[in-house]
Order: C-alpha cells, then structure tokens, then sequence
C-alpha cells in the first residue's frame, strides 16, 4: 500500500540557513505520526512546504502514490491536506460556522448567500462525532483558546482533510483538555486519516503516536516506532547528545525578606474585562514561586500589573515594603523589578535596534552609558560586548538587529538585561516558550542562579514541567484569581491540571 | 510565472543598485516620450542637468527651489522615524509663515538686527503650536494624527487665504487704493530681509543654512541622545518603550512639536528669504509640505539625504522652468519630473520585494 503521505528528499534554503536539507518523511493510512525535533529543526518549514506555503527548492511531494506541487495553500486543501496552527487562523468577531466556511471555495463557501443553518448542523455533526463539540454559532472571542482549537480541527475536517497536521496542539491546553484531544487525533486516525502531530514534548508523542520520525538541524535523523522508544533515546535523537530530561533540582535556598507584596491587586484586560479579581501574594527573596494556569486567566495582566505596564484598578504592589503608585514602568525598575516579558520580540526589545541598544533599554537613563543628554556610544559598545561574552549570545556582535537573533539567544539579551540591573524581585513569564531543549537549559539555569542570589522570582508559564522544575511554592491562577497555593511536590499533575480548569480541590 | 517575494535580508549593494537603477529607468522612458514628441532627448537631458546644476546661476536658483524643501523634508521624517505620521508640514509651514510675517511688520524697521531672530523664533513657534494640536489629540485621545494634520493643512491654507483676500487683516497691504481692490500682502520692511552668504558668485540665503544647520542638528539629537534613543525605540516598538519605562505620550507631544517648528521655519524662511510679504497664492500653489513628504521617503528619514534630496529635487523643479517654453510646453516638463519621481518611488519596491521566476518545471522533475 502506498503512503499516505511522502517526501523525498525535500531541501528548502533561505538566506544563511538551510532549514530542510533532504528530508525524507513517510506517513501511513490511519497512522499518527509524530515529528519531533528542537526549534530550528525544520518542522515548520516541512509542513509549511506539505501545505504548499513554500515551495521546496528540491525534492518531491507524493500523495497516495502521485506526485504533486503545489503552487498555493490551496491547492494542498483541495488535495485533502489541512493544518491547525500554532496561532489559530481564526477571525474573532467571526461565528464558529462563518469561520469554518472561511476560504472553502468548493462547498457551503462558494454560494453567494449562504445557508447558516446548513452548515451550523454539520459543525455540530462533525463536533458530536469526533467528541471536539462547540457551540457552532458562538463567536470565535467567546472561546476558550482549546475551544478555538477544536475549531481550527473542524475546519480541517469539515473540508474533508485526510491528512491533518498538527503544530504543537497541546502549547495552550490543559493536561485534561490534552487527552481529549489525543482521543480525537485517535478517532481520526481510526477512521483512515492520516494525523500528523508536531511536537516537542516527548511523553506526548509516547501517548499520541504510532511513529516517530526525528528532525535535527534540517535533516532527518530517524525514523521509529514509537513503542519501542523511551523519552530518554527520542530526546537524545533530537539534540544529537544525551540530555537530562526536565528535573526536580534541589536546590539550596535560604528564604530570604519577603521583596515583593501583593494585595487584593484588580486591574482590567484589554477587552475591559475585569482581568484581576483580587490577587494577594507574598514573594521572599531567594524564592521562586510558580504561577500556573491556563493562557488567558490574568497572568498575563499580573505580570504587567507588578512591573507597572498595566494600572491597577485596586489593590497594591509593594517591594521591599515601599507601595508602588502602580501603572509606571520606571518606577518599578526603579524599585528593582525586572522583567522577562512573554512576548520577546515585541516587549522584551526593539527588534530593528541593536542588540548594544537593547541592552541598555532600562540602563540609558544615567550610569555609565549617559552624560547629560547625551549618550555614550562607545560605553554602551563595550557595555554590550561584555554582556554578550557572559551570557554567552551567539548569532551576532552588537552592531546586529535584535530580531536576527533566534529565540534561544535573544532571551538571553533580555536575561543579561535584566540581571545587569540587581534586580530584588524578578518576574518571568513563560520563558523558554519556543525555545530548544540546550536554550531551555540554560534559561532555566540563569533563573536558578538569580533565586540563588537572593532574587525573589515570579515565574509565569503554561508549561507544567517547568514550573514543577523551578518552582518552590506553586499558585494556580484561574479566572483572575489564585484558587490555590501549595509548596512544590504536594500536589500531582493532574491535581493542579484540574485547578487550572477550575475544578475545586479536595 | 512570476512572483513577488518578500525580501528575506536586503543586500547592502541594493541601496546603491535600486536608486541608479530607477534613475537609468527614468531616463529610459523619459528617452521615448521624447523621441514620441519631436524631441532630441540627449539634448533635453543636457539641457535638464544644465539648467539645474549646471552654472552658479542655476546653482543659485536650486538653491532657491530646495531650502523650503529641506525644512519641510526635515519636518516629515524626524516625525515619521518616531511612526509618528505627521502629514500637516504644509499647514505647518503657512502658520510659520504667518506668524513670521507678523513679526516682521511688527518690529519695522527699528530695531535693527533685532527683526531677523524675532522673525526665526515667530515661525517656531507658529510651526509647533499648529503642530501640536493633531500631537495633543493623539497622545491624550489617541486620535489619528494622519487624518487631523492632513485636514488642518486645508484649514490653514484658508486661514491664510482670509489673512490676505477676505479681510482686512494685519497682514493686509491697505495703502494705496489699487492694493484695495487688488489684495496683496504688505511689503515687509527693510530690517526684516534676512541677510545672504556670498561665496564666490554664489548666494547662499540664510534659510539654506539654517535649514542645514537644522539637519546636523537633528542628525545629533537622533544619535547621540537619550531622547533620540527613546524616538527609535518607540518608532519601532511602542509596547518595549512602555515596558522599558518610556513616557511615550511626552514624547509624542515633543516630537509633534520639533517636527512643526522646523516647517514653521521654512515658513518663516519663506518670508525673510524670498517672498518679502505673506503670500498665499505662492505658498499654497507650491506645495512645499506634500513635497517634503515625498523627500522624507526618499531620503529613509535620514536628514543629511534630505538635504541632497531636496537639492536635487530643487534643481529638477528649476530646470522645469528654464525649460519650458514656445517649443517645450509645461506639461511635458511636469511629466518629466513625473517620471524621475515614479521610478525612483516604484525602486523602493524593489528595496523590500523580489521579482522571481517561478522555478516549479525544474523541481516537477523526476528524481533520480
């Protein structure tokens, strides 16, 4: 029988990098198949050139046996290859059904006017039969961000995909909404579709996938079954040495001060919604505390609200016992808050300044890299080449723009940034999001040195492991509120996997 | 087929290749719609580049041509750098005029040396106070300074009108009966002639120095300082200025500020320099601010290319006029100038795209 899918020898170059050089992919009728690799590796290229977003410079396309070349995206949806992004294509003031007619040109889409009715009965179908159910005519904003994946996957299905691509699913759901997901992908996969699930967290390509096919700098490593694979032998495939997987590091601390106090803090969302209902927290120094939680349940305001990005609405900040008057990021710096923003490129730089200005972002004001108005551009070089030693930076001296840098090394301009000012209080949010397994290491590594060094550490992030790894105290954060605390250990995945959901602990 | 791709990185040999390139087009096409009307292109070039550049004569009216250019060029992109789009340097300019011409008439001709600095600091002012409205609209209500600047410009244009046509206002000339019938501006005084720089033959007014001198200015304040620091960090990304601590609504009212005072200068210089009495008819039929837009782009926002820019410019519009005549009429001058404008706009896409063959025949092959 021949594959569903296969790619032979496919090399795709841009200016500098060869991101796919001769990879050879084969995936099989009713199989979930897995492609793992670190960032950079070329996953995104790969299936960027599968759903005929670019065109591979070599190599060969085969569908069921037949060669193809697509020359548009759509030509990939017509023949049956659909893709869920990691950031949804989804248009918000949209409903469901109006969104999952969206740019199909064959079907419901194509009629002039066309019949809600008709198509809200088949969303509501195809929800029922895959157990991915949504309210077809709600609004795309209403939803969850899991929700809205479950229509990014109807979409897919409603045009009658055979080989569905998956581009790291679980990024934004919770442990529960995961395995409902993964009983999906199974369903379809049963049906005789093809699931192909990008990813880079090992123990859900074990759950998920029938095979594994590992990529490493643009190449194809290895292709295995997934039962006869541990975590351990997929994670050295994937960065080419052995690794220790995410772990528990004891670690030494004396709870120092208490550096940062939290009180009843409200503040609004963008949308006007009440973000912050009332959080209260105590941050030591030497400390790292965790917040967990679903995107979008106010962590993100919280950690704007502390570092005066955001005003409050009520409540206060305090660090090291002196109230902040809120919503002033200079202020905060001042009192020796630092921030790694989730959002790097945009927040955390300039991204068409140098790496040299980017490092004195905060700094410029005064110090040793200012007299008067004036700046000191040779202080500001030698400031820039010795942070960029430090921290150990690669892929550019401080002449260079700071979106040229990958993502592993751009956090670290932020990281020396920010520890170059002493900061007391430090918060981070999901910081090693899209980054390889060696960056997430070393981030990891400069936040263990900074709670070291007596800084208390506010440590944001979706991904539990992470958390589990660094964290001494752990708050779930659901719907602007903290609806737990606990120290780290005394509560199990699943345990906080629920809180996250809003499920009431015992 | 063809495709249009965006460009990954952008060579630094294209910032040389793409100008020449849309220059040597230009001339290409300019070549046709000459040879289509009679007439001998390599002269007519010649000719353009003579009258333009070619003699101190020619030097001197470029001259003439480019320093309202240069300040109203200064004026768009030491506001765009900061994407900051204000489009109100026409406008602008006339507030700068006007208020420059008032002072003039104002101090007469007795206090001496007096008159020239007073007229500098009155087309400031005027510039930025014209300036700051759209600037305090958008820093406070956040309202699109695009659309409040680019429609203050015909507000001003008819404030300037009414000052001359429609009353009987300070500017007014009212003397003589015939300036009663016929609106004109009143002849500024004597003092208020700002002075010029004679090198060898040529003339170098004070607004083409000061304008320069603007420039340099401007250059500095964007490279050296702190607040030229924060302008490109805002220019770039809003959300890292305000994560970093930045007062981006002073800022913005700053930057409104500087960049009005500079084309209230041109004003000013407009007055002093050149028109010796507030001119309405002149000011609007030129076109200074919407000019100056055009050189902003050109020059990537950098001052000192605004300068060469607006010379160049200048020196095409100066030719135009000693170009035209029985055998050549105006409108095919305004197509030449036209044409020199359109490739050299059109090049810039070629700065940030590509023009590739689509090469699928070959990858459609069988491998081996």
């Amino acid at each position: 029988m021949a594959a569903a899918v296969e790619l032979r020898n496919i090399t795709k170059r841009f200016p500098g990098v060869v991101a796919n050089d001769g990879v050879d992919f084969e995936a099989a009728e009713g199989e979930v198949h897995a492609l793992l690799g670190e960032n950079g590796a070329g996953k995104s290229t790969l299936s960027n050139i599968l759903t005929g977003l670019y065109h591979p410079d070599d190599g060969q396309i085969f569908l069921y046996g037949k060669p193809v070349a697509f020359s548009a995206p759509r030509e990939a949806l017509d023949a049956g290859i659909g893709m869920v992004h990691q950031h949804f294509r989804l248009v918000p003031p949209f409903t469901v059904a109006e969104n999952v007619i969206l740019g199909d040109h064959r079907g419901e889409g194509k009629r002039f006017l066309v019949h809600p009715r008709h198509i809200e009965r088949r969303v509501a179908e195809l929800g029922e039969r895959y157990r991915i159910a949504v309210d077809p005519r709600a609004r795309i904003w209403q939803l969850s961000l899991g929700e809205q994946q479950r229509v990014e996957i109807l979409k897919a299905l409603y045009r009658e995909a055979k080989i569905l691509i998956l581009d790291e699913p679980t990024a934004v759901l919770t442990p529960q909404e995961a395995d409902s997901l993964f009983e999906t992908v199974r369903v379809m996969a049963d049906e005789g579709r093809t699931v192909i699930f990008i990813s880079h967290k090992l123990h859900e390509v074990k759950a998920v996938s029938d095979r594994v096919t590992i990529l490493r700098d643009g190449k194809t490593i290895a292709t295995v079954d997934t039962a006869s694979a541990t975590p351990r032998s997929l994670a050295s495939l994937m960065v080419g040495r052995d690794v220790q997987a995410v772990e528990r590091v004891a670690r030494e601390f004396g709870t120092g001060d208490p550096v940062l106090d939290v009180v009843d803090l409200r503040a609004t969302g963008d949308r006007g919604d009440e973000a912050l209902r009332g959080v209260t927290l105590t941050l030591c120094g030497g400390e790292i505390v965790g917040i967990a939680g679903v995107a979008g349940n106010g962590q993100r305001e919280l950690a704007e609200t502390i570092t005066g990005m955001r005003a409050p609405t009520a409540g206060r900040v305090s660090v090291g016992g002196r109230p902040l008057r809120g919503g002033d990021a200079r202020e905060a710096i001042a009192a020796g808050v630092a921030h790694v923003p989730e959002d790097r490129l945009h927040t955390g730089v300039a991204p068409s300044l140098s790496i040299a200005s980017n490092l004195v972002l905060k700094s410029y004001r005064g110090g040793r890299v200012a007299r008067g108005p004036l700046l000191r551009l040779r202080a500001i070089r030698e400031h820039a080449v010795a942070l960029i030693r430090r921290y150990d930076v690669r892929g550019g001296g401080p002449e260079v723009p700071a979106r040229q840098l990958s993502g592993g090394n751009l956090q670290k301009v932020v990281l020396a940034r920010e520890f170059d000012g002493a900061p007391r209080v430090l918060v981070v949010a999901s910081p090693t999001r899209g980054l390889d397994v060696s960056a997430i290491e070393t981030v990891h590594r400069y936040i263990r040195q900074a709670a070291g060094g007596g800084v208390g550490v506010l440590l944001i992030s979706e991904d539990l492991d992470e958390i589990q790894a660094l964290a001494d105290r752990i708050a779930v954060m659901y719907e602007g509120s903290i609806v737990a605390e606990f120290e780290a250990g005394t509560a199990t995945v699943e345990e906080i996997g629920l809180l996250m959901a809003g499920g009431a602990r015992e | 087929m063809i495709r249009i791709e965006r460009r990954l990185e952008q060579p630094r040999w294209l910032a040389v290749a793409v100008p020449v390139g849309s220059l040597v087009a230009a001339f290409v096409v300019m070549t046709i719609v000459l040879l289509v009307t009679h007439h001998a292109p390599l002269h007519t070039f010649w000719r353009l580049i003579v009258t333009g550049f070619g003699s101190t004569f020619a030097l001197n009216s470029t001259f003439v041509a480019a320093t309202p250019l240069i300040f109203t060029g200064l004026c768009a992109s030491v506001a765009f750098r900061m994407n900051l789009f204000n489009i109100g340097g026409e406008g602008q300019l006339y507030m700068g005029a006007i208020l420059g011409a008032a002072a003039g008439i104002a101090l007469g001709n007795h206090s001496g040396w007096l008159s020239v600095p007073a007229m500098i600091a009155a087309g400031l002012v005027g510039g930025a106070a014209f300036a700051l409205i759209p600037g305090v609209l958008r820093a406070y209500l956040s309202t699109n300074e695009i659309i409040v600047s680019l429609m203050l410009n015909y507000v001003a244009a008819l404030v300037i009108d009414y000052l001359i046509f429609d009353s009987l206002s300070y500017w007014r000339d009212t003397s003589t009966p015939s300036a009663k019938v016929f609106p004109q501006g009143k002849v500024l005084p004597d003092a208020a002639t700002w002075p010029v720089l004679h090198v060898g033959g040529l003339e170098l007014p004070l607004g083409l120095l000061l304008g320069l001198a603007v420039a340099v200015l401007v250059w500095v304040l964007y490279s050296r300082t702190k607040f030229g620091f924060e302008v490109r960090v805002i220019g770039d990304s809003p959300r890292a200025a305000t994560y970093a601590g930045m007062r981006t609504r002073r800022k913005i009212l700053a930057v409104m500020a500087l960049s009005g005072a500079i084309a209230g200068l041109g004003g000013a210089s407009q007055d002093g320099d050149f028109r010796h009495t507030l001119d309405p008819r002149g000011l609007t039929a030129a076109g200074y601010g919407y000019a100056g837009i055009v050189i902003a782009a050109l020059a990537r926002y950098n001052p000192f290319a605004v300068c060469l820019v607006a010379f160049l410019l200048g020196g095409l519009q100066n030719a135009g006029y000693a170009l035209q005549g029985a055998d050549f009429p105006s409108g095919l001058v305004g197509v030449l100038q036209g044409l020199i404008l359109f490739c050299v706009l059109g090049g810039e896409l070629l700065m940030r795209y590509r023009i590739t063959l689509d090469r699928r025949s070959r990858s459609a092959e069988p491998a081996t």
